[in-house]
């Protein structure tokens, strides 16, 4: 059996040097004096999960339990420090809406330059220039330099830009909390007809409705160990059976 | 392995080509005369350095507007491009912690935009190349070979520096000591035969000086660059090369905790 995505005992830890140590000097004489420690900090621990194709895959956990960091072990940002992720597939990465943005050129240079930071080719986004600027209801603005927009102005464009391509994996951070709300109706429904087209999806929410409601499988983290993998109803009956709601 | 990186740099390779037009439009935002200034740049610098060394200190150079441009062609070509390639990552730190993209780019990019750059001062040398007594020959159409060579030895130590200033910081600090004092052993503008012997030992360890000479050789004394010359220049950019994609590669998996 081949799944789209493998985590195997994905391990990632990070040096938390309380002050941070940029210059020779600095580390000679920290070694000198021997002060030079780090401490460690496990942000996840040997997590191990297979997805299917297909799958609507959800993670749940208090603030600082490693989703965010899973999540960008996954899309390729962070190699882990022990064990693998494999990634069969295309992925849009909607962990950071915009990355690449530069504010003072405008919004028409900037899905140029974010389009091709995903790895889209400039034919194909002229091609879907249109279909973006529709998207995010922007067309009177298209030649504004990016400083003067509203912040929810430039998650617009930035959600428009990563969902224009069919990808077999959408990752999904917490950010259908951006916009207003006709504008958050309009995400969602994007994500769902993408669900429906078959791309595999792992979302990252605190709204556990919102969880219930599209996944197949959730997957619980605490403190960088899995705490639950399973069905969603179990999983979010027994999260919320835990205090938190 | 290598097909993925192929893929994978296939698929980039908008962005680099975004990111290097980007460069070009900082570069001369605002400036009345645009892009001219990049030819300018190299004559007017020409016309100082040839008043003070046919005044001040006198080398018996023959052409030495020439002789000068094509030193200095090569050094700063090699100045800038290994210098903004060192900050590149450490510069794009904000995007390398959202997104994925092969971080080579970056180096790579800068080194593309000084390469262009290059170009550009290439026709300041061909229209000084008027009003000087050289003799064009047909060995000039060689030019492009220690260009070439100059380009690899100046990506490789790039890369190096890009990922090792990641670490260390101090490195933007001493490399501008260093790149000062390489200019200085470097021929640039005075004639090697000044030297006392011990010096020319030290000097024949400088790539760079036998980049120029080959540079030189080609250009405008009409001199057919011996097998020996093109071993030595291959060797210095092919060992930069490796060595510059060896050190990235290796130290690449940790750089987004060091940003």
């Amino acid at each position: 059996m081949n799944y789209i995505i493998e985590v195997n005992d994905v391990t990632m830890r990070f040096n938390l040097s309380k002050e941070k140590i940029d210059s020779l000097k600095e580390y000679f004489i920290k070694l000198a004096k021997r002060q030079l420690k780090f401490d460690e900090f496990f942000a996840l621990k040997d997590v191990s999960f297979f997805i299917q194709k297909g799958e609507v895959f959800g993670i749940i956990g208090l603030n600082g339990s490693g989703k965010s960091t899973l999540l960008k072990v996954i899309s390729g940002i962070y190699t882990p420090t022990k064990g693998s992720a494999t990634v069969r597939g295309t992925i849009a990465p909607l962990i950071e809406l915009g990355a690449g943005f530069d504010m003072d050129l405008t919004a028409r240079e900037n899905i140029f330059l974010n389009g091709t930071v995903l790895g889209f080719s400039k034919k194909f986004l002229e091609s879907k220039f249109n279909e973006i600027v529709d998207f995010a209801e922007l067309w009177e603005f298209v030649d504004v330099p990016l400083k003067n927009y509203s912040s929810g102005m430039v998650a617009r464009i930035g959600f428009a830009i990563a969902t224009i391509t069919k990808p077999e994996i959408l990752i999904v951070d917490e950010i259908l909390s951006v916009g207003d709300f006709l504008f958050q109706k309009k995400c969602e429904e994007r994500i769902q007809a993408l669900m429906q087209e078959g791309t595999t999806v792992i979302i990252v929410s605190h709204t556990i409705a919102q969880i219930e409601k599209l996944c197949d499988r959730v997957l619980w983290l605490e403190k960088g160990h899995i705490k639950m993998l399973g069905d969603t109803q179990t999983v979010c009956e027994t999260y919320k059976l835990s205090g938190h709601i | 392995m290598v097909t993925n990186t192929v893929k994978d740099f296939l698929k980039y390779k908008p962005l680099l080509a975004n990111l290097i037009s980007r460069d070009l439009k900082v570069k001369y935002r605002r400036s009345v005369l645009g892009v001219l200034w990049s030819v300018l740049n190299p004559l007017l610098m020409m016309t100082v350095i040839t008043i003070v060394f046919s005044t001040i200190f006198r080398f018996d150079i023959p052409n030495f507007p020439i002789y000068y441009l094509t030193g200095s062609l090569i050094y700063n070509f090699f100045s800038e491009a290994t210098n903004s390639a060192m900050t590149s990552v450490v510069g794009n730190a904000p995007l390398l912690k959202k997104v994925y993209i092969p971080k080579y780019i970056f180096p790579l990019q800068k080194s593309l935009f000084s390469f262009i750059n290059l170009l550009f001062s290439f026709i300041a040398i061909l229209i000084v190349l008027v009003f000087v007594p050289v003799q064009p020959t047909l060995l000039m159409f060689l030019t492009p070979i220690p260009i070439i060579y100059t380009f690899f030895f100046a990506l490789g130590i790039g890369m190096a520096l890009s990922s090792l200033s990641v670490y260390v910081r101090d490195l933007f600090h001493l490399y501008s000591v260093l790149l000062i004092a390489w200019m200085y052993l470097t021929p640039i503008f005075y004639p090697v035969n000044i030297l006392p012997d011990n010096f020319l030992a030290i000097i024949k360890l400088n790539p760079l000086y036998h980049f120029i000479t080959y540079f030189r050789n080609v250009f405008m004394y009409g001199q057919m660059p011996t097998l020996q010359d093109n071993l030595i220049c291959l060797t210095f950019a092919a060992v930069s090369f490796f060595l510059g994609v060896l050190i990235f590669k290796k130290t690449q998996k940790n750089f987004v905790l060091y940003l």
